[in-house]
């Protein structure tokens, strides 16, 4: 039995639970719609403004919300002690971990699609850079975002105050991807330069982390 | 055929001086003891004896403070995994999916893909296979068996059971005994935890008597067609 498979199979199980339950996207699109109205009339921006303070605020904004999905995936694993199923069985530790960072990453890349439009309206934001350089900063860092969460995600499974444990050790950890994320974001916005700097940061990051998080995995998934 | 016969009595099980800490606390004291393969373990004891702890150490979901466990000749429990099957004090099912959506998703983590394994798991414990209620709608009793049927899934040799009839009435219990039964006769061997020795009773090969982290006693039984005879050990 292939990881590849493994993780495929996890994978659609989760899709499936999400679709059936809608646990995850409900809440991440709640919270993420409370930010964007509640700070649209706290400041009430311009266009200009806008485009300065939004690659901050669309990312805070998703940080959390993304924050918000992982305690429910992880809530799911943690229901009926399901993922001691997992471990007893012989399939591979970091199927699990990649089914599971896949999942996190289309919810919050289907979270990031019903968000835009709101952004556009609420923030009146006209991209004066390429637009298909914000779609590769999104991907990047949704990545970023979701892996490490679903890293810490198991981490804290065990500990008591998971609910605050996650977001303690996740957003140290992420601020480089954040700050890669919002100086791209705001780059591109603005057309103030180029993104280079703060896609290139991301990449680097999503690799090292990704690597470091699979080798990591057996040993979380493991400890008591 | 020699060599068959010996592979064949050689123990499922060996324990040697298993110690188990939770901080200070100690929940195994020095277990050692071997297990003979195709027998029906029923293993009892008052709560905090040790009982699930012991379970969960030999089904590597804990790891033994100090001391061995030897499972099916291997000392890592991973490279025996697929030869093992484990069923928890909590049902490990999902909840959002069907019985048979959960047991193809185990099944294939096993690497097993054929739906018809599924579906014959299901009927083994008495459930139908057909059912499209989501588990989080089945009675305690459902779960119970299905979750045995998971278990079961893979056709492993040794099968660890954690109360598996906790919460389920007494028809149902006795239905799961039985189920029991057969596979020990099909030549698996099985270890039960619970405190419902009277369910195991002409089913039982051993009893298992625990007591602060320690087994006292262990209490052979002679099954003669239905009667049972008794001939207990102290290892204090």
């Amino acid at each position: 039995m292939s990881t590849l498979t493994v993780t495929r199979a996890t994978l659609m199980k989760d899709l499936r639970m999400e679709w059936r339950s809608k646990d995850a996207i409900n809440s991440m699109l709640f919270f993420a719609l409370l930010v964007v109205v509640i700070f649209s009339f706290a400041f009430n921006p311009t266009a200009e403004e806008s485009r300065m303070i939004a690659g901050g605020l669309i990312w805070v904004a998703f940080l959390f919300a993304a924050v918000v999905a992982l305690n429910q995936t992880r809530a799911r694993e943690l229901r009926n002690q399901v993922l001691d199923a997992y471990r007893v069985s012989p399939a591979p530790p970091n199927a699990l971990f990649l089914a599971k960072a896949i999942g996190n990453f289309l919810f919050v890349v289907v979270l990031e699609c019903l968000m835009a439009p709101l952004f556009v309206i609420f923030y009146e934001l006209r991209s004066i850079g390429p637009v298909w350089q914000l779609v590769v900063v999104a991907l990047l860092g949704t990545w970023a975002l979701v892996v490490n969460g679903t890293f810490f995600a198991a981490l804290s499974i065990r500990t008591r105050s998971r609910e605050i444990m996650l977001p303690l050790i996740l957003f140290p950890i992420s601020i480089p991807a954040l700050l890669g994320m919002v100086d791209a974001t705001t780059t591109i916005l603005t057309g103030d330069g180029t993104p280079d700097f703060g896609i290139k940061l991301l990449a680097v990051y999503d690799i090292v982390f990704t690597a470091i998080c699979l080798m990591l995995f057996e040993m979380v998934l493991n400890a008591e | 055929m020699a060599g068959i016969s010996e592979a064949h009595s050689q123990p499922v099980i060996v324990l040697e001086n298993l110690v188990k800490f939770f901080g200070r606390f100690a929940a195994l004291r020095g277990i050692s003891a071997s297990f003979a393969p195709g027998r029906l373990y029923v293993v009892l004891g008052d709560n905090g004896a040790g009982k699930s702890t012991l379970l969960r150490v030999v089904a590597g979901l804990m790891e033994p403070s100090q001391g061995s466990c030897t499972l099916l000749g291997a000392q890592r429990i991973r490279e025996v995994a697929h030869r093992v099957g484990y069923m928890g004090h909590a049902p490990l099912l999902y909840d959002e999916l069907s019985g048979m959506e959960n047991l193809r998703y185990f099944a294939g983590l096993y690497g097993i893909y054929d739906d018809e394994v599924c579906r014959e798991a299901m009927q083994i414990v008495g459930l139908d296979p057909n059912l499209t209620r989501r588990v989080g709608q089945y009675s305690q009793g459902m779960r119970q068996r299905l979750s045995l049927a998971r278990a079961l899934l893979h056709y492993p040799e040794l099968l660890l059971l954690d109360e598996p009839f906790s919460n389920v009435d007494a028809h149902s219990a006795h239905e799961m005994a039985v189920v029991l039964g057969r596979v020990r006769d099909r030549g698996k061997t099985i270890f039960v935890v619970t405190h419902q020795a009277a369910l195991m009773e002409g089913i039982a090969d051993e009893f298992v008597h625990m007591a602060a982290g320690k087994i006292v006693r262990r209490e052979e039984v002679t099954r003669v067609t239905g009667a049972a005879t008794s001939e207990s050990r102290s290892t204090r």
